[in-house]
Parts: C-alpha cells; structure tokens; sequence
C-alpha cells in the first residue's frame, strides 16, 4: 500500500506492507537506525517516537496508521548542528549510560515537557513511566528533564 | 515481531466499517488505537486476514455531557479521557481510571471503545465503567442497540457484540457528588493489575467492580448489596471476592488475589477522592 508520511521534515512516499510496523518503515525503509527497537512489545518504550506531536510507540502502530500523518524521529531534532535543548540537558547532565534507551528517552521527554512544560520531580518519573533504562541511569535522565524544563521556560 | 501478513482496508464512515466487517466475517477485525489487537496479532494469538482502519473516523471521537449521563465516543483516546474537564466533574473516576492505562504513549494511541471491545478483564475501563453502571452502544447492519455493562462480558476476551457490530458509544451515568476510589495493585510501572477495583459510593448507595479477577471483569454485588443493607465498609469489604473467580498465575495465586481484593475494595470505597 502506498503510504505517504512526513518525517523530521521531508514528505516521503512509499510502497509498504500493511503488516510493517512504524519502526520498520524508519529504521529499514528510510534508513533512521536512531530509533532502536528494545522489548517489541510496547513495554520499554525503546522505540518511542512523535507521530503527529505526540510521543507513540512505534513498535505497535503500523506504518499504514501513520499514512498522512507527520513523524519526528531522534535524528529530527538537531537544527542547523544544533542539539535540541532536550539533548543538550541529557548530555550536560549525564542522562544516559549505554545509551541504548536514549532515543526514545528524549522523545518521550520532549513529548512530556510538551503536554507539561513544568513537571514536578514526581510528574517526571510518571511520564516517563513507559520507558525503560535497564542501566538503572534513571537519576540522571530525571535531572535531565527538569534541567530542560528549567532552560527553556 | 511482526504480525502475519494481512489486507488493510481503510474505512471512512461506521456504515461502511460495518460493510467491510460483514464481507470477510471472522477472518476481518476492526482496527482502531491498536494497543490491544496488534501486540496479539505479533505473538500469532490473532489473525485476522483483513483489519478494518476505523481510527480515522473523528466523528466517534467525543466527550459529551448528555444530561443524566456523559456520552463517550467510542474512538476517544485514553489520554482525552483522562484530561476531560467534562468527566473531570461528572465521571472522574473514569478519568483516573484512564490515567493509569498502561502510560502515556499508549494513551495516546488506545480508545476507551478498544480496550472495552478486546474485553479483557485485566484492563482498567472495562471494570471501572461496570461499576459506573455504563451502557454501551453498539452499531451493527441492522442500526444500532444499547447493551448494558453487566450483559457485555461473556468470557475471556469475549463480549455479546456480533462479529459485525461495532462499538460506538459509552454512556457512563452522571456521579453526582460520589465518593470514589480506584486501587490498581502492580509490581512495576505500567503493568497489568494483579487485582484492581473500581469503586463509588453515594450514601448507601454503590458500585463496586475488579480487575483481573476472573476471565471477565467482576461486579462486586455483593459488596454493594452489604453497604445497601447498612454493613460497615470493613464489613462489606470481606465479600469483594464473592462473585469473583480468580485464577491463579507467576504473580500470584488465587488466594492472594481473593485477600488482595478485599483489602483494595477496602481502601477504595474508604477514598473520599480517590
């Protein structure tokens, strides 16, 4: 089926099966390995993404569902060589040990800070309750997300 | 994972949802959020030749104040249900309920309609709207009738709607002024509750549901029938199970989930919010 569907910009058109799903399409399809796949079950939150603004967990949406609609991936957010201040306050706050979570670890913090600009210590821990860090690094990522919140607001 | 191959059809009106159902039977489902049918579809314990796309019908997405009672578009997502200032005054329950549906991504992409159609009786809305004493709608060939909460649940993931009838609608009766609590009992973020309970109370008044504690969510009649005949909560709390059959699994045993019942039932009625 033909699907045609924003990502981080640029309008792609695309002939896919109705069974491949969203992370598929990024990672194998257009090539963005950024977005990693972790538990396949909609549980880690590993391959979390904005379809439409919204954080979603590309493991469990088709690519099909997203036809028409607008997707953010990691490798969206820099502009002009400059990180996202998401990514900057992970960085400059040591938000991440092996890594392998970060991607949809910023996605999902931007998706909060979105729907709530000044989230509480708890409010933080809450939002982020549907992504996983198994380094245990989760310390870190929080100071990260108030960190931004406080940058920007 | 990925699920087996399929043919997608995409609907643009609940009629023609209900047409493309009734072509292909058995072997179609409708596909709305897809947080309870695809994570099936991958693990191979569904396999529906065709998925109907009923996401984009905005038309059954909605959250309307309908005098007695407040009218729920099948398709409206978690995350609006959980926010709605509407039921925010007249159902909150329902919207705490909502808020503790697996986390926040999956609020933004499962419906209230979908998780109350897969019928599971480990989800939170199922048993939160029973207790409310809800109604649903449901459209089918033939127009559309209304089936009461207690009459949906039929087995384990089975429910009184026909193959080619479509959910569309929740009505959950106006709270006024009850008292409310909700008790989900897991071991990690974001998981399904070992036991949960959905409870209001207006007086003697109240109704009393568990999660997860049988192949259907559980109205808890007894309970209520004990409050109505003036017991204690502590008291009445003791028969949370008795309508109940729970099974035993790796997080707990039977036993367990009867004594967990009966404390959640406890602590929720006790709740003056929640």
């Amino acid at each position: 089926m033909k699907v045609s569907i924003t990502v981080n910009g640029t309008t792609r058109e695309d002939d896919v099966e109705p069974r491949t799903l969203l992370v598929q399409y990024v990672r194998e399809t257009l090539g963005l390995t950024g977005t990693n796949i972790g538990c396949d079950t909609s549980s880690c939150g590993a391959c979390s993404l904005h379809l439409n603004g919204e954080s979603v967990k590309s493991c469990t949406v088709l690519a099909v569902q997203a036809d028409g609609g607008s997707v953010t991936t990691i490798e969206g957010l820099a502009q002009n060589g400059e990180m996202h201040p998401m990514q900057k306050a992970f960085m400059e706050n040591h938000g991440l040990q092996c890594g392998y979570c970060t991607p949809g670890m910023v996605m999902a913090s931007i998706g909060l800070l979105n729907e709530n600009p000044n989230p509480t210590e708890d409010e933080v821990r809450l939002g982020l309750e549907g992504n996983l860090c198994r380094c245990t690094g989760y310390h870190n990522i929080v100071k990260s997300v108030l960190a931004c919140a406080n940058a920007t607001k | 994972m990925i699920p087996a191959p399929f043919d997608y059809k995409r609907a643009t009106s609940a009629a023609e949802a209900i047409s493309l159902v009734g072509q292909y039977g058995d072997d179609a489902k409708f596909l709305a959020g897809g947080h309870s049918l695809l994570p099936l579809m991958k693990l191979r314990l569904a396999q529906p030749a065709v998925l109907v796309d009923i996401a984009r019908l905005q038309d059954l997405s909605y959250i309307r104040d309908a005098g007695d009672h407040i009218a729920i578009g099948a398709l409206t997502r978690h995350m609006d249900v959980e926010k709605s200032p509407i039921l925010a005054e007249h159902a909150p329950l329902l919207a705490f309920a909502a808020s503790h549906v697996g986390d926040p991504q999956v609020r933004h992409r499962g419906t209230i309609g979908g998780s109350i159609a897969h019928a599971d009786s480990a989800s939170d809305l199922p048993a939160t709207t029973l207790a409310l004493g809800a109604t649903y709608v449901a459209q089918g060939p033939n127009g559309t009738r209304e089936i009461a909460a207690t009459d949906f649940y039929t087995g384990f993931l089975e429910s009184a709607l026909a193959p080619d009838e479509m959910l569309t609608e929740i009505r959950v009766p106006k709270m006024n002024g009850a008292t409310w609590g909700f008790q989900k009992f897991n071991r990690r973020a974001q998981d399904w509750a070992i036991v949960g309970v959905a409870a209001w109370k207006r007086g003697t008044e109240s109704g009393v549901a568990l999660v997860n504690m049988g192949s259907v969510p559980i109205l808890a009649t007894s309970v209520a029938t004990a409050i109505a005949g003036g017991a204690s909560i502590a008291d009445a709390s003791k028969l949370a199970a008795a309508e109940a059959e729970p099974q035993s699994d790796l997080n707990a045993s039977a036993e367990y989930r009867v004594h967990l019942s009966q404390v959640l039932v406890r602590r929720a009625l006790e709740s003056s919010s929640h």
